[in-house]
């Protein structure tokens, strides 16, 4: 049952309305949308960590909360165990919540600081009723905590957040997560604010955990250069779009986009002998309210010809399921 | 004689529950046309030891001990206003954490830098405004977005005004805390290219404070390594990058992925956590996270000593 698929993503498009004054409103034509997320497709499996990899602003957060249903779409469907979750009516989502969770960036601002540890990860145990005594819920909270390497539990099942460290506040969040046994669950930039000691715990937790559960992971990150330790597959974002996707050693070590290929090039390297190339792409992001035509990275795009002003590239099957938007894929 | 040389410094923060120790004992020198990397996880003292360079530690913080050289004068002698005037920003400038935040958001960024100017130098507004533009066409913005606000630019091009800032007075000693870390990988290349591109042009000396190890191997010749309010290891970037000795720098250096590297294991990382500077262990600092650790090293504090003519550490496992 390894290539089950857990999660699949059809055409999925979130547009954001630009807020105006009244006037404004009345006189113009249509109102200004922010691209966030422009039609992607993708899918993942069972015990699969598949990674979403952009720049700020490239809607890679918008897709993962659009997963959820924590926002609706403006058109496309994504499956949850083969059910379309933006079909249920508001009284079902509940039940499907139990099996979707998120574990946010900022373990600092996630937690509620009026909350004890105990206290955070029983919450979605009561909210869910899927405990009936205290005693039960102690005893759920303890073993969830023991899974997350937070041992002995008794030593921090009454602390409060500031009573933690950044590393062990994820964990808690992330017990949070994992309370109610999810099958599919987003990890928003789980060690970006991390330091680089505790980053590699967490991701080994996180690794962890995909072997014990079985669960299936949608990683969101701008770190390229760590999605190798932690992705099966991934997926590289720009303003809205996938670019490709792939095996995440293949896509990183011969990339096929343009883009990639500059993002991976960007990335310092730990070694002073090592003197990385030069060529690092001119300018900036362009806005996602006015997408440039064809392609969307031809205006920073180093080998852009003219078919790429015009036409846009569709995401293919380059070759061995790996996928490329682009008219003139390198390698 | 170095051209700055701070010496066993001692800076402390009073707290209610009492003096948090942060930087304890630090001993570092550079010489013009150096960039060190001033590298640690938070909370180890680095940012602090900055500031106190500069003189700008907020009213819980103190020097207790020590002595910062600065091209032959002793900073911390020097009265407050003197420095004001003579050092900070005209000698000494800094890049703040955070650019998004640290420009004046109700204030033109041409006028900001503009301020800062006809402050330390004996110029008009006008010769002050041809300067600035001039400083935003050398970090690359372009003297025509003189009068943008600064939510008018995006992060990247705030980070490179807040350089542009810090260039004005043309400083000798630029000490830039953390300058990419808000920034996207992309971006954050072209600044540390620009910072590269603009020490080899205006000879500039450097701090750069991270706690991102590969940030430092693009840039710095020097390198230290902090813990704990001190400082384990320091020499050249290369011999520490390539040899380093303390098992905390190792440890440090092993946690950071390579992108294109061999992927033969895991990524490593410390485990257990930082020590409470108000009452940090005894012996070696390291020693309760340390694998190699010994009796001495619980009970005995290691001198920092020099295994190399550039490198030095701290360690009883070594030398």
């Amino acid at each position: 049952m390894e290539n089950e698929i857990i999660l699949e993503v059809k055409d999925l498009t979130k547009h954001f309305p630009i807020k105006m004054g009244f006037f404004k409103t009345l006189l113009a034509k249509e109102v200004p949308v922010v691209h966030a997320v422009d039609s992607i497709n993708f899918k993942i499996k069972k015990r699969e960590i598949f990674g979403l990899v952009g720049e700020s602003g490239c809607g890679k957060t918008t897709t993962g909360r659009l997963t959820l249903r924590l926002i609706e779409p403006t058109a496309g469907q994504v499956f949850l165990e083969g059910v379309d979750i933006f079909s249920l009516p508001e009284n079902e989502i509940r039940k499907t919540r139990r099996k979707i969770q998120i574990i946010f960036q900022d373990p600092y601002e996630s937690l509620n600081p009026r909350l004890s540890v105990y206290d955070a990860i029983a919450e979605p145990l009561r909210i869910q009723q899927v405990i009936e005594t205290e005693e039960e819920a102690e005893n759920r909270v303890k073993e969830v905590m023991e899974n997350m390497d937070l041992v002995p539990p008794e030593e921090y099942i009454y602390r409060f957040p500031h009573e933690l460290s950044g590393g062990q506040r994820q964990r808690v969040a992330i017990a949070r997560a994992f309370a109610l046994e999810p099958t599919y669950v987003v990890a928003d930039e789980p060690v970006s604010m991390l330091d680089a000691s505790t980053r590699s715990e967490v991701i080994r937790l996180i690794l962890s955990l995909v072997k014990k559960f079985h669960v299936s992971f949608l990683y969101i990150t701008h770190d390229i250069a760590l999605t190798r330790y932690t992705c099966n597959r991934i997926a590289v974002m720009y303003l809205g779009k996938i670019a490709e996707e792939g095996p995440t050693d293949d896509v990183v070590l011969k990339p096929l986009h343009p883009y990639t290929e500059a993002l991976i090039a960007a990335v310092p390297v730990p070694d002073p002998t090592a003197r990385r190339s030069e060529i690092v792409i001119k300018g900036e992001v362009p806005s996602a309210i006015n997408p440039p035509s064809g392609c969307r990275f031809h205006t920073r795009c180093p080998y852009a010809q003219d078919k790429c002003r015009t036409e846009e590239p569709q995401l293919v099957e380059h070759k061995n399921s790996r996928y490329v938007a682009c008219h003139f894929p390198l390698g | 004689m170095a051209f700055l040389e701070v010496k066993n410094l001692k800076m402390y923060y009073l707290t209610l529950r009492g003096w948090v120790k942060a930087v304890d004992d630090v001993t570092f020198g550079l010489e013009k046309g150096d960039a060190l990397g001033l590298a640690g996880e938070s909370g180890c003292g680095k940012t602090s030891a900055a500031l106190s360079i500069l003189k700008l530690l907020p009213h819980n913080g103190k020097i207790f001990d020590g002595k910062i050289e600065f091209d032959g004068i002793d900073l911390l002698k020097m009265p407050d206003t003197k420095f004001r005037k003579e050092i900070r920003w005209k000698k000494i400038s800094t890049i703040f954490q955070g650019a998004m935040n640290a420009l004046n958001p109700v204030m033109k960024c041409g006028d900001q830098i503009v301020e800062a100017l006809t402050f330390h130098e004996n110029i008009n507004k006008k010769e002050a405004r041809e300067r600035a533009g001039k400083l935003l066409d050398l970090v690359g913005i372009g003297a025509s977005r003189i009068d943008r606000y600064p939510h008018e630019l995006s992060g990247g091009m705030k980070q490179r005004t807040m350089i542009a800032m810090a260039l004005a007075c043309n400083p000798d000693l630029v000490i830039a805390d953390e300058p990419t870390t808000a920034l996207d990988v992309i971006i954050a290349a072209q600044v540390l290219g620009l910072m590269r591109e603009l020490q080899e042009k205006l000879k500039l000396t450097i701090i750069l404070i991270t706690h991102d190890l590969s940030i430092i191997s693009e840039i710095c010749n020097k390198t230290a390594i902090m813990y704990a309010g001190k400082i384990v290891e320091q020499g050249d970037t290369i011999s520490v990058y390539k040899e380093p000795l303390h098992p905390y720098s190792q440890k440090l250096i092993n946690a950071f992925p390579s992108v294109l590297g061999d992927r033969t294991s895991e990524l490593a990382g410390i485990a257990g956590f930082p020590p409470n500077l108000l009452d940090p262990p005894p012996g070696c600092r390291f020693h309760p996270r340390c694998p190699y650790a010994q009796e001495k090293c619980r009970t005995e504090e290691p001198k920092i000593v020099k295994v190399d003519k550039n490198h030095e550490v701290a360690c009883h496992l070594i030398g």
